[in-house]
């Protein structure tokens, strides 16, 4: 009875969205500018791929997700991991962060373009801020949350200093935790793209502005769904990466 | 003949909030090489932490422990849990190595004593499965062979096995005392059961009262392998209970 019904029902229901999806714009209840017809999309595609504006955008959008997201993870795990291990340092922080931490990444734009101009740069600082903050208080509360008695055997055994205990014990049972974040990061870092190439860095979003301002939506859905097909990508391939690193828990 | 150990007027205290609990005072101990010792008391008497103590998981607020410098050994201590605290995300054998990554040994070194150690428990054929794929007794088997892998002067046990299921425990008890005779391992052991403490030891200390405190030490002078119901080992935990059962009355959380 299971086997194949999931699928089966999957498909019905994905076939009756983009069926109303159709009739809307045909039967003349939106105009097609409003919202463009699936069918429409296909053709749409091709154009933008064949400019080689598609593939381009698609490139510059990586490159500026994938460095923003390395830089704000790897910020977030070492500050993260230096104030849930250290009490003075996380005293010491604790008011810049309740500061800063509030200030959501697209209110950063004005300084993004006068430190960095209108430039990659200044799209990689927005996503990357945008990561920090989920990684930091993920890693923060995960190595606040390691088991004290294994922290015990790390010692018992010898291991006394705070780099020893991190590398034998609090990394890797805090993994797990930092990699949910890690995993919210990476869906938050896409809508960091769009909203980071808005102001005219090359990119997803930059192309999905000059779409709608031509009022062409159907190349705005083509962007938006390249966008959702990446994402499942990425994620996808981390779930993968993810499943391999965790391969001990039960 | 020269002592392992020797604690000297121990006495362990902890202040909270103010407030100074004496948990144990003026203990006395020296343990001999090849011996194996067995500590007993009610629950909260101080037994772990005395343990926590001597491996230095904490300081003692009186006394002294001294080790004999001349004991060739690679640690002074290695404890094994009453929970086996094996880390989850290593293999059995990596978990093994685990107290050999603070030696000079090589990584094949390790990897070779590992292996021997695991063997040493008749585990090695689980040696690349992870921690949860093991029952309870084969995991506290591989916190055993974790702890004998370092090669300590003086191997330290703190109930482990009152977690486990009657037959499993008396299966580790005389697996225990086949790798300790093998070996000559010395060994404290801890444990608020009277009749294992004088199934396996060759002397059972017993502490009592708060602070806790030496209230008899006795040796069992009766060669292994021992029958569970040797009557000398009877008469040996009757004498201990005689003992400690002055206690009973006063404490409410016995639990022997
Ligand atoms: N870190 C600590 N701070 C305060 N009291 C403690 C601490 N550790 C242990 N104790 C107290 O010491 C006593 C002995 O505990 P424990 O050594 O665990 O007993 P046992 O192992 O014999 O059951 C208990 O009353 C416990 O509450
Ligand atoms: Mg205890």
């Amino acid at each position: 009875m299971r086997g194949a019904t999931p699928y089966l029902l999957a498909a019905i229901g994905l076939a009756l969205f983009l069926g109303v999806w159709e009739a809307v714009p045909r039967l003349g209840l939106l105009p097609p500018t409003l919202l463009p017809a699936p069918s429409q999309l296909p053709a749409a595609f091709l154009r933008e791929v064949k400019s080689g504006i598609w593939g381009d955008s698609v490139l510059f959008s990586l490159w500026h997700y994938a460095i923003g997201l390395a830089c704000g993870t790897a910020c977030g795990i070492v500050l993260g991991i230096a104030t849930g291990m250290y009490r003075p340092f996380d005293w010491a922080l604790a008011w810049i962060v309740r500061v800063l931490r509030p200030i959501p990444g697209l209110a950063w734009v004005p300084f993004a373009i006068l430190w960095f101009g209108i430039d990659q740069t200044a799209a990689v600082f927005i996503i990357a801020i945008g990561c920090f903050w989920i990684v930091f208080f993920a890693a923060q509360g995960a190595i606040r949350g390691v088991d004290r008695d294994l922290i015990e055997v790390a010692e018992a055994f010898g291991f006394k200093s705070g780099p020893e205990k991190l590398v034998k014990v609090l990394f890797p049972a805090a993994l797990p935790g930092m990699l949910v974040g890690v995993r919210t990061a990476l869906g938050q870092a896409w809508m960091a793209v769009v909203a980071s190439e808005l102001f005219g860095v090359s990119g997803l979003g930059q192309r999905m502005q000059q779409a709608s301002s031509l009022l062409a939506t159907d190349i705005v859905v083509v962007y938006m769904l390249t966008m959702a097909a990446l994402y499942g990508l990425v994620d996808t391939a981390f779930v993968f990466l993810q499943s391999r690193l965790l391969a001990w828990k039960a | 003949m020269q002592s392992v150990i020797a604690i000297e007027g121990l006495g362990i205290a902890f202040e909270q909030g103010g407030v100074r609990t004496e948990v144990l005072r003026g203990l006395d101990l020296k343990i001999a090489p090849g011996e194996f010792v067995a500590i007993v008391g009610p629950s909260g008497v101080g037994k772990s932490t005395l343990l926590r103590v001597l491996i230095g998981l904490a300081t003692p607020s009186a006394g002294t422990v001294r080790l004999n410098p001349d004991v060739k050994a690679d640690r002074a201590m290695a404890l094994v849990f009453q929970d086996s605290r094996l880390l989850p995300w290593r293999r059995i054998l990596s978990n093994v190595c685990f107290g050999l990554e603070k030696t000079q040994l090589t990584r094949l070194e390790r990897r070779e004593r590992a292996l021997a150690a695991l063997a040493g428990v008749g585990l090695r054929d689980v040696a690349a499965r992870f921690p949860h794929q093991l029952s309870g007794g084969q995991r506290q088997r591989v916190a055993l062979a974790r702890a004998l892998a370092v090669r300590p002067a003086i191997l330290l046990m703190d109930e482990p096995f009152s977690a486990l299921d009657v037959q499993t425990r008396e299966a580790l008890q005389d697996e225990l005392i086949r790798v300790q005779s093998a070996s000559g391992q010395t060994v404290l052991f801890v444990t608020h059961d009277i009749d294992e403490a004088v199934y396996l030891a060759d002397r059972v200390v017993a502490l009592g009262g708060r602070p806790g405190e030496v209230k008899i030490s006795l040796d069992i002078n009766v060669p292994h392998p021992r029958r569970r119901d040797d009557v000398a080992l009877r008469h040996s935990a009757a004498q201990i209970r005689d003992v400690l059962f002055a206690e009973t009355i006063v404490r409410e959380d016995w639990v022997i």
